[in-house]
């Protein structure tokens, strides 16, 4: 462990992104105090205005503050991408172990209906699923955690698979331990690197289809400030309010970025195949 | 190889056959009823009651998915609920867009990321491939509907020019077309291009660290011929299967892209009938999108044994 956190320290990229999902994360939970104004507070005299010192990044169409807004939104991106990959980890986890634990029809079965899930685009299922659901927060952390959930389970069995060809699972059966202590404690500790790295690089798509959802007008529904929700709102005005376009845009593509450098980084670092030299 | 191909198209049946009963199930427990859509709010309930049994929606579910099935089989996909139009020539007329849209994107794509790609892992930890690095991870961090509506607004503003509205097909006339198609696939190109460049840039970083190519190089062999010759050439099968995943996904339908380019593809149809409720066209559509995305990575799977001869099919 503190060999990786030093080769973390050392992969300038990868600190990088860290410091900005750690900076994310800071500015979710203090929101309140950061914002100088509540997300849906409108100052309607002061509808589509530029940045100024009252408004820091300017106004939307119903006078609301972009940034108070972009900073409730850093909230909702989050939220919305921790349990969602929550979701999907989980399921994918529990299905992976099983499937590669026990193999077999088990495991045909199981991989069967993920192949299922495979075979439709991302956006196209996360799409349908809210389509059944209806558009809400909750209902797009269900519909990204279930996108999800195939890509975990492929990764989970296939590490599963590689963990359990290890003499000390052979020995571990040889002498009597049950399959969920066997599952739980010595192969699950031992699949956590690819697992991890996926966990980061889904929760960058995660924050990114809810924000495509949100702009369909299919995700997180307004007046919650979504950053997608305030992109599509926006496009109306872009031309004549460009400002209004513009911040959250950065405020999606940075925070994506920050979790692929550390996704990214971490692959390079836990990759053994990278780091022979 | 023959019986390889055989045994993989056959292995398509059962995927394809769930996705068709999953897509039909989830289009009967939608909220919202294709009846009261098309015939409004005050429409009496004998009527909307006609309207069901004209669709066959008062049929018990295995005899709806029966009927379904049996059209689908003999290309026969139904008809729209909503515009009566038959539902597999639209598809493939708008198959026709969204093909052409995904081929420009990745042409594009690769032209950039695989020499990209490439360079990086020639000169690992350089900052060439630090810069490498970070554009490739801005491109896939850029989501498409962000980098669309920032094009428009650049172009706007600096250029005074909006894209063209409306579609004209390349066979129409081309220069138009392609006026049409540029932006929506520079947009789509781009985030390709991230990902191809990331995975081309691990690939061959990871080739390059092989035996064999110290060997080669120690025969005094041209840095050219070490990467083109050897690397490359070993370092495609990712390479390719994050292209295929890639092309499969975007025939499937760049929904989004689609949508703000008011481009007629496959995407726009799906999103349409799923919004109207049109569950004939959501159907069909889904299967066929289905349909392509596994042929396409069938297609690359086959592509591997050309490229890596060791690759057997047994």
């Amino acid at each position: 462990m503190r060999q990786f956190i030093k080769r973390l320290y050392k992969d300038k990229v990868g600190l990088l992104g860290a410091i900005g999902i750690l900076l994310v994360i800071f500015i979710a939970i203090f929101a309140p105090v950061i914002a100088p104004y509540s997300p849906d507070e409108m100052f309607t005299a002061h509808a589509l205005e530029g940045p100024s010192g009252e408004f820091l990044l300017g106004t939307d169409e119903f006078g609301r503050d972009i940034f108070s807004r972009i900073i409730y939104g850093a909230q909702v991106s989050l939220q919305v991408g921790l349990i969602a990959v929550g979701i999907g980890a989980s399921l994918g986890l529990i299905f992976g172990l099983i499937a590669g634990y026990f193999q077999g029809k088990t495991d045909q079965i199981i991989m069967r209906i993920m192949d299922v899930f495979f075979a439709f685009p991302d956006i196209l299922l996360a799409l349908t699923i809210v389509a059944v659901l209806g558009p809400s927060v909750v209902n797009t952390m269900v519909a990204i955690g279930i996108v999800f959930t195939p890509v975990f389970t492929r990764i989970v069995r296939g590490a599963v698979i590689g963990v359990k060809e290890n003499e000390y699972i052979t020995n571990a059966v040889a002498i009597g331990v049950s399959p969920f202590k066997i599952v739980f404690k010595h192969i699950t500790p031992n699949i956590m690197a690819p697992f991890i790295v996926q966990i980061t690089l889904a929760l960058s798509g995660a924050i990114l289809t809810e924000a495509s959802l949100s702009f369909l007008g299919l995700g997180v529904q307004p007046p919650n400030p979504s950053w997608g929700g305030m992109l599509d709102a926006s496009r109306t005005y872009m031309e004549f309010a460009p400002w209004t376009i513009i911040f959250p845009t950065v405020a999606i593509v940075l925070t994506i970025f920050c979790f692929n450098l550390l996704g990214d980084s971490l692959r390079d670092i836990l990759d053994p195949k990278l780091n022979k030299e | 190889m023959f019986t390889y191909v055989i045994r993989r198209i056959l292995m398509l049946v059962p995927v394809l056959f769930g996705v068709s009963v999953l897509i039909f199930l989830v289009m009967r427990i939608i909220p919202g009823d294709v009846a009261q859509t098309i015939l409004g709010t005050d429409a009496t309930p004998e009527a909307l009651q006609q309207l069901r049994e004209d669709f066959g929606l008062n049929l018990p579910l295995h005899i709806q998915y029966f009927n379904w099935m049996s059209g689908v089989l003999t290309l026969d996909f139904g008809e729209s609920m909503r515009t009566g139009k038959e539902i597999l020539p639209d598809i493939l007329s708008r198959f026709t867009v969204t093909f052409e849209l995904t081929l420009i994107s990745a042409l594009i794509a690769w032209i950039i990321a695989i020499p990209m790609g490439i360079i990086a892992a020639m000169k690992r930890n350089s900052n060439t491939d630090f810069g490498v690095r970070i554009v490739s991870l801005l491109g896939v961090s850029f989501p498409n509907f962000a980098l669309a509506t920032i094009i428009i607004l650049v172009l706007a503003l600096v250029f005074s020019y909006s894209p063209p509205v409306g579609y004209v097909g390349f066979f129409e006339d081309p220069f138009k077309n392609l006026e049409i198609m540029i932006i929506p696939a520079i947009v789509m190109g781009t985030s390709m291009a991230g990902a191809v460049m990331r995975m081309t840039r691990s690939s061959v970083l990871e080739i390059l660290m092989q035996d064999f190519i110290r060997t080669i190089r120690a025969k005094g062999a041209k840095e050219r011929v070490v990467i083109f010759q050897h690397a490359l050439k070993n370092a495609m099968i990712p390479i390719l299967t994050i292209i295929g995943l890639q092309v499969g996904t975007l025939l499937g339908g760049a929904v989004i892209v689609e949508q703000i380019f008011s481009l007629p593809g496959l995407g726009q149809l799906v999103l349409t009938a799923i919004n109207q409720r049109d569950f004939m066209v959501v159907q069909g559509s889904v299967l066929f999108i289905a349909f392509i995305f596994v042929l396409v990575n069938l297609l690359i799977d086959i592509l591997y044994a050309y490229i890596d001869p060791r690759i057997s099919y047994k």
